[in-house]
């Protein structure tokens, strides 16, 4: 049950518009505070805050603290565990397929 | 001068002495997650540190600056084979260990004083697949991915 909490908390901090926006800041330019991060948000200090902590609460966002200054940086793992989760595993059948395809189209034309 | 840095953080249903040896001494494990490559050093402060791959070519080397067994693991890293990356220089690897619940939080951060660089974005592609695969290994017994260093 304890996997099944982690990828629920996931998928919720990836279900809202400034999550993402905040994943693509720090894509951009890693290591961001969070008054760096405000600037490109239309949300107070506090909103802003929030959706962190939900990233944190997620993984997808690592903090580190750097003398008074606290920096967040984009953590990749959990987006590559959805990778394996949900997208390798459903692109293997269409490999598979196409592999399919081509020994048959050879085959014909051999 | 700009500095560039890549955290990479999991939470891993293990032991901090499990996964210390998962990321030093237990060779055979580390093939198993780090597809097919093993780091060989004496993981002390001061001993030397390289990366080697299944066919036997080492692609990274430096050395332990810091070693404190199930905690802190600190890694002078320099890339030794494509000549660009090799010139770029030193960038520190650091690992961290510590218990967070009942799972292990692994947090491993590279930097290297210089943006943008070439080596961090190498060992970006390469860092979330084995941390995910070390993840699944120590958690389950399997690794979830096999192909070695896929480039997509």
């Amino acid at each position: 049950m304890a996997e099944l909490h982690d990828i629920d908390v996931l998928f919720k901090a990836l279900a809202d518009p400034t999550r993402r926006k905040l994943l693509d800041l720090l894509h951009a330019h890693d290591g961001r505070t969070l008054s760096d991060l405000c600037e490109h948000l239309d949300m107070t200090r506090q909103g802003v805050t929030q959706h962190l902590n939900l990233l944190e609460m997620a993984n997808l966002v690592a903090s580190v603290r750097r003398g008074r200054e606290k920096l967040h940086f984009l953590n990749p793992v959990p987006l590559q565990e959805i990778y394996e989760r949900w997208i390798a595993k459903f692109e293997k059948p269409r490999l598979k397929a196409l592999g399919d395809l081509k020994r048959r189209l050879e085959r014909t034309n051999g | 001068m700009a500095r560039s840095t890549f955290v990479y953080v999991a939470y891993i249903r293990t032991t901090p002495e499990k996964l210390w040896s998962a990321l030093t001494d237990d060779v055979e494990f580390m093939k198993q997650y780090w597809f097919g490559v093993h780091c060989e050093s004496e993981w002390k402060a001061g001993s030397s540190w390289k990366m080697v791959h299944p066919d036997g070519s080492i692609t990274d080397a430096g050395e332990i600056v810091e070693a404190d067994p199930t905690k802190r693991l600190v890694i002078r890293w320099r890339h030794e084979k494509k000549p660009d990356l090799k010139a770029e220089g030193d960038s520190p690897c650091t690992i961290e260990i510590e218990r967070s619940g009942t799972a292990v939080k692994l947090s491993i951060t590279h930097t290297i004083e210089r943006e943008p660089s070439q080596l961090i974005t190498a060992v970006s592609g390469g860092w979330p697949k084995i941390v995910s695969n070390l993840k699944s290994l120590l958690e389950t017994g399997a690794a979830v991915l096999r192909d070695p260093y896929s480039t997509n």
